[in-house]
C-alpha cells in the first residue's frame, strides 16, 4: 500500500468547540455557530476568509446545506462526510488533503451531532430498507464481547478485569472533572462505576460513553502560511484512514481481542510521521475509548503497551494524567461525552490545547517536557468490523 | 395409495402450569401444564420447526408433491403462509403451498390433501382464550408434519370416513384473539352421533370395527363431546391413547397429528390407529403401520421433548407473549419493517439459511459474492447450514436492544466444519450461557413491524437429544 502521507504540508491555525452535553435549548445550528466561530476567532479570520467547508455528521443533517444554511455561506462548497464515530475525524482529513493539493488556501473542517433530540437512550442509527436479517445488537454489546475474550487471552479472571476497566473509567472522569467543556465533570469513585446497573455483558452504565450535543471546528491552511494566522499553530504529521473487510463476524480466527483496522492505521500513521516508539515520543493520546474495554484493547493496537500487558499498565496509572502517557486527558468519550460528528474534531481540539499549553488544571507535564506530539485516534463500527483513524499533530515542523 | 413415509413433531420450549393462572387471577387454572410458543414463535415458524424433523427422516430421494398448511392461527391473511415454509424447508419452486386456515378442521383437510397427492401435511398452532378462560387454560401449541408418499410407507391408510354437520358449538370473528362456545352439553349432543355415524362408514369402508384397533385416538375442541364419544363408538377404554392434556393441553389443528406422533413413537410393525376427530363433524381415519416404522421414526420423541421444556414460565410473560399484557418497552426504537424487495433477494439467506463457500472453504454467513481469501468474485457454491450445529465462540447480555422479551442474549457461533455466525440466541436463560456451548439453528419471527413478519433463523442451546428410533 502506497501510504505517502503530507507530513508537514499543512497546519491548524484555530480551533473551536462547544461543551459537549444535554444542549436542550441548542440547535444542531446553534452548535455549528458557536464551534465554527469560535475557531474563527481563534485564527483571527472571518467566514468570507475560508474557502471550502467539509461537514461531518452521521445524523443531524443531510448535504453541505446543513452548514451552509445557518452560517449563510455565501456559494463556496460545503461538503458532508460521514464516516460512522469517525466522522468527525473524516471530515479534518479531507480538508487537510484540499489545502494539501493547493485547490485551496484556507478551510474549516467541523463536526457536529445532535444526539438527544431523538429521545431514545443510546445511539439510534436508522439502516437503509433491507431483508430484516442483520443481527440488532447495540454498541454496548458488540464492545462488550472485547472484556471477556480479552480476560480469556490473557488469564485475567474476573474481578481483576472489573478493575481494570472501572479504572479506566475512573481516571476518565477524574480528568473530565477538570475539564469546564466535558459533559460529565465530576470524579466518580469506583464502587459506583463498578456497581453501575448492567448495559450489556459485563459493562454497565460507567462503562459507556456520554451520549451528548456538541460541535467541534478546525481551520487548515498551508504550513507555510501557518504563521500568518497563529503564533502556535499545529502541524500535521500523519493522517491515516483505514475501512477494514468487515470479516470479524464471519472470520472464526478472530478472536476480538484487537482492532486490525487499528494495528493498520497506526502503523500507516508512525510510518507517515516517522515515530518509531510511540510510547517514548508521544506527549499524549486522544484515543476513542467509546467503552471501556476499547481503550484498552487500545493500549496494545496503538503500540503503547505489549500484547496481553495493557490491563497492568492501566492499573499501574500509565495513562493516567500524571503518568508515562496520559490518555485521554480531557476525559475522552467517556466523560467529554461522544456527539458522533463532532468527537474527532474535539479529540483534536485537545491536542491543540495541550500543545499549546492552554489546558490548565489538567496541563500535561511531558509537554513542557519537550514531548511536542500528540495522537488521536477515532474509530467506528464494532469489533471486527470497523474503520479507524489516527492523527498525528505536532507544534513545530520536522527539521 | 400413498401413506405416512415420516413425521416430524415440535413442541415449544416453554410451558405454563396451570396452577400459575390460578395464583394470578385468584381462581382457575387446574392441573398440569400447557405448552406455550414463545415470543419469537408463530403457526408458520413452529410449522418450520416440525417439517424440518419430518424431512430429516423421510426416504432418501423424498420429494414432497406439495405443502399444505393448517392452522386456527394464520400469520397472514391474503398472503399464504405455507409459501414461508416451503422457502424455509429449501423445497423446489415447482412445489405448490396452499393453506387451508381458520379452523380446527382445517388439519385434518391439510392431511387427506397432503395424503392424495403425497405431500407434506404442515399442522400448526397457537391455541389461546382470554385470561382465566378454559381456553387459555386447555389449550396448547405446537406443530406436527405429516410426510406422504408412495412406497416405503411406515403408515398405510387403510381408509377414511367424513361426516358434515352445520350447528353452532364454537365460533370466532376474524380478527378475535379469542373464541366463543355454546352450552357445552349442546355440543356433547350435535357431536356423538356424528361420531357414530362416522365410525359405523370406516368400519364398512375397511372391514375393521374399533373394537380390533390397537390404538384409538379420538379428540376435538370439545373435551365433554370427545369423552362422550370415546364410550360410544366401540374402542376398547385400554387403546385409547392420552390426550396430552396433562402435559401439552389441545394443539387446535395440530392435536390429532401430536396424539398420532406420539402413538407412532412406540408403536409396533403392524398395528392398527384410528383417528376419530369430532370438529364441525367427525372424521375417522384407519391407519396400519408397517416393518419400516421402526427404522424411521423421529429422533426425538413427543414424551422426549415434554422432557426437556422448561415449565417455570411466569403467567405474566404469557399474556405478555400473547399480547394480553402491553408491558413497558425499552426507550429504544422499535425496528423497521423488513422491506420487501431486499427479503425477496435474499430468500435463500433468510429463509433457507443458506450461505456461500469459496473455493478454499470458507463459509460466508450472509453469503459473499467475493472471496475474503482469494479475492475471486462468484467463485462461490451455495451451503445450506440450518441443519448445520454450532459453538457459542463468544456471546453477551445486551440490556439496551429492542425485544419483545429483553435481555437479547446475542452470540457469535461457529459451525462444525466452518462458518462464523452472529445471532440471537433464544429459548436461553441468560445466566445459563457458556462459551462451548452447542446450539442449533432454529426458525423464528424476530419481530412485526408495519404489519410484516420479520422472519429469520436464531441459535438455541441443544436441549433435545435423540432417545432411539430414527437414523
Amino acid at each position: 500500500m502506497a501510504s505517502h502521507g503530507i507530513r508537514d504540508a499543512v497546519a491548524i491555525v484555530g480551533m473551536g468547540c462547544t461543551a459537549f452535553g444535554e444542549h436542550w435549548d441548542r440547535s444542531t445550528d446553534d452548535m455549528l455557530i458557536e464551534a465554527s466561530s469560535e475557531a474563527l476567532k481563534s485564527a483571527n479570520i472571518t467566514l468570507d476568509d475560508v474557502d471550502a467547508f467539509w461537514l461531518g455528521t452521521m445524523g443531524s443533517g443531510l448535504s453541505g446545506l446543513t452548514l451552509s444554511r445557518p452560517l449563510k455561506i455565501d456559494h463556496k462548497p460545503v461538503t458532508h462526510v460521514e464516516n460512522f464515530c469517525a466522522t468527525g475525524s473524516e471530515a479534518f482529513r479531507n480538508a487537510c488533503y484540499a489545502v494539501a493539493s493547493g485547490a485551496y488556501d484556507v478551510v474549516m473542517a467541523i463536526g457536529v451531532e445532535k444526539l438527544k433530540d431523538s429521545g431514545y437512550s443510546g445511539l439510534v442509527v436508522t439502516p437503509p430498507a433491507n431483508d430484516g436479517t442483520q443481527a440488532t445488537v447495540t454498541a454496548p454489546a458488540s464492545f462488550s464481547l472485547l472484556a471477556p475474550a480479552y480476560a480469556k487471552k490473557y488469564g485475567v479472571d474476573p474481578d481483576e478485569m472489573k478493575e481494570v476497566l472501572t479504572r479506566i473509567a475512573w481516571k476518565n472522569h477524574k480528568n473530565g472533572a477538570l475539564n469546564p467543556r466535558a459533559q460529565f465533570r465530576k470524579e466518580v469513585p469506583k464502587e459506583t462505576i463498578a456497581c453501575s446497573p448492567l448495559v450489556a455483558g459485563p459493562l454497565g452504565i460507567f462503562d459507556c460513553s456520554g451520549v451528548s450535543d456538541g460541535s467541534a471546528a478546525a481551520i487548515i491552511v498551508r504550513a507555510e502560511d501557518a504563521h500568518k494566522y497563529s503564533d502556535h499553530p499545529l502541524y500535521v504529521k500523519a493522517l491515516s484512514f483505514i475501512a477494514g473487510p468487515a470479516a470479524g463476524p464471519i472470520d472464526p480466527n478472530y478472536d476480538y481481542t484487537t482492532f486490525t483496522e487499528v494495528v493498520r492505521s497506526a502503523e500507516d500513521a508512525y510510518q507517515q510521521a516517522g515515530i518509531t516508539n510511540p510510547r517514548a515520543e508521544l506527549a499524549m493520546a486522544e484515543v476513542h475509548d467509546c467503552f471501556t474495554p476499547t481503550e484498552l484493547v487500545l493500549m496494545e493496537d496503538l503500540g503503547f503497551a505489549e500484547r496481553g500487558f495493557a490491563w497492568k499498565e492501566v492499573l499501574a496509572g500509565t495513562f493516567d494524567l500524571d503518568g508515562e502517557l496520559p490518555v485521554n486527558p480531557d476525559g475522552g468519550l467517556k466523560s467529554f461525552g461522544h456527539p458522533i460528528g463532532a468527537s474527532g474534531l474535539r479529540m483534536l481540539f485537545e491536542a491543540w490545547t495541550q500543545l499549546r499549553g492552554e489546558a490548565g488544571e489538567r496541563q500535561i507535564k511531558s509537554i513542557a517536557a519537550g514531548k511536542r506530539k500528540a495522537l488521536t485516534h477515532n474509530l467506528g463500527g464494532s469489533p471486527g468490523a470497523c474503520v479507524s483513524f489516527v492523527a498525528i499533530v505536532g507544534d513545530e515542523p520536522d527539521a | 395409495m400413498p401413506g405416512i413415509v415420516s413425521y416430524g413433531a415440535y413442541l415449544p420450549y416453554w410451558r405454563l402450569q396451570r396452577s400459575a393462572i390460578g395464583q394470578s387471577l385468584g381462581s382457575g387454572g387446574g392441573k398440569g401444564a400447557r405448552s406455550v410458543a414463545s415470543y419469537d414463535e408463530d403457526s408458520t415458524s413452529m410449522g418450520v420447526e416440525s417439517g424440518r424433523v419430518a424431512l430429516a427422516t423421510a426416504p432418501d430421494g423424498y420429494r414432497p408433491a406439495l405443502v399444505a398448511f393448517a392452522t386456527t392461527a394464520p400469520a397472514y391473511a391474503d398472503k399464504t403462509n405455507a409459501t414461508a415454509i416451503h422457502a424455509a424447508l429449501d423445497l423446489a419452486d415447482e412445489i405448490p403451498a396452499f393453506d387451508t386456515v381458520g379452523a380446527i378442521r382445517s388439519g385434518f383437510g391439510a392431511a387427506l390433501l397432503a395424503q392424495a397427492a403425497g405431500g407434506l401435511a404442515v399442522l400448526a398452532d397457537v391455541r389461546t382464550g382470554r385470561p382465566g378462560s378454559a381456553d387459555e387454560a386447555s389449550g396448547g401449541d405446537g406443530a406436527v408434519t405429516l410426510a406422504f408418499g408412495d412406497g416405503n410407507e411406515i403408515v398405510e391408510v387403510l381408509g377414511s370416513a367424513s361426516v358434515t354437520a352445520e350447528f353452532t358449538d364454537r365460533w370466532r370473528t376474524p380478527g378475535e384473539s379469542f373464541s366463543q362456545v355454546w352450552e357445552e352439553r349442546f355440543g356433547e349432543h350435535a357431536y356423538v352421533p356424528l361420531a357414530e355415524q362416522a365410525v359405523t362408514q370406516a368400519q364398512k369402508a375397511t372391514g375393521l370395527a374399533l373394537a380390533d384397533v390397537d390404538h384409538v385416538i379420538v379428540t376435538g375442541p370439545h373435551t365433554r363431546a370427545v369423552k362422550a364419544a370415546s364410550r360410544v363408538i366401540g374402542a376398547r377404554p385400554e387403546t385409547l391413547v392420552d390426550d396430552l392434556a396433562n402435559e401439552v393441553g389441545n394443539t387446535g389443528t395440530a392435536h390429532w397429528a401430536l396424539m398420532l406422533a406420539d402413538v407412532l413413537d412406540r408403536a409396533e410393525p403392524n398395528q392398527t390407529i384410528a383417528v376419530v376427530l369430532l370438529a364441525d363433524g367427525c372424521d375417522v381415519w384407519l391407519l396400519r403401520t408397517t416393518d419400516l416404522l421402526p427404522t424411521r421414526r423421529q429422533p426425538v420423541s413427543v414424551r422426549q421433548r415434554i422432557a426437556s421444556t422448561r415449565d417455570d414460565l411466569s403467567y405474566a410473560q404469557f399474556l405478555t407473549w400473547r399480547g394480553f399484557l402491553h408491558r413497558e418497552p425499552p426507550r429504544r426504537p422499535e425496528p423497521d419493517r423488513p422491506a420487501a424487495p431486499p427479503s425477496a433477494r435474499s430468500e435463500r439467506w433468510k429463509y433457507a439459511f443458506t450461505g456461500t463457500r469459496d473455493s478454499t472453504g470458507f463459509v460466508y454467513l450472509p453469503p459473499s459474492r467475493v472471496s475474503l481469501t482469494t479475492g475471486e468474485i462468484d467463485h462461490m457454491e451455495e451451503v445450506r447450514m440450518a441443519d448445520v450445529k454450532a459453538t457459542i465462540a463468544t456471546f453477551t447480555v445486551d440490556r439496551l436492544a429492542f425485544s419483545l422479551s429483553p435481555p437479547v442474549v446475542a452470540a457469535i457461533i461457529d459451525f462444525d466444519g466452518g462458518g462464523r455466525f452472529q445471532c440471537e440466541l433464544t429459548d436461553v436463560d441468560p445466566d445459563n450461557v457458556k462459551i462451548g456451548d452447542r446450539v442449533e439453528m432454529t426458525f423464528r419471527r424476530l419481530y412485526t413491524s408495519g404489519g410484516v413478519h420479520n422472519y429469520f433463523w436464531k441459535a438455541k442451546p441443544i436441549t433435545v437429544t435423540p432417545d432411539g428410533g430414527g437414523r
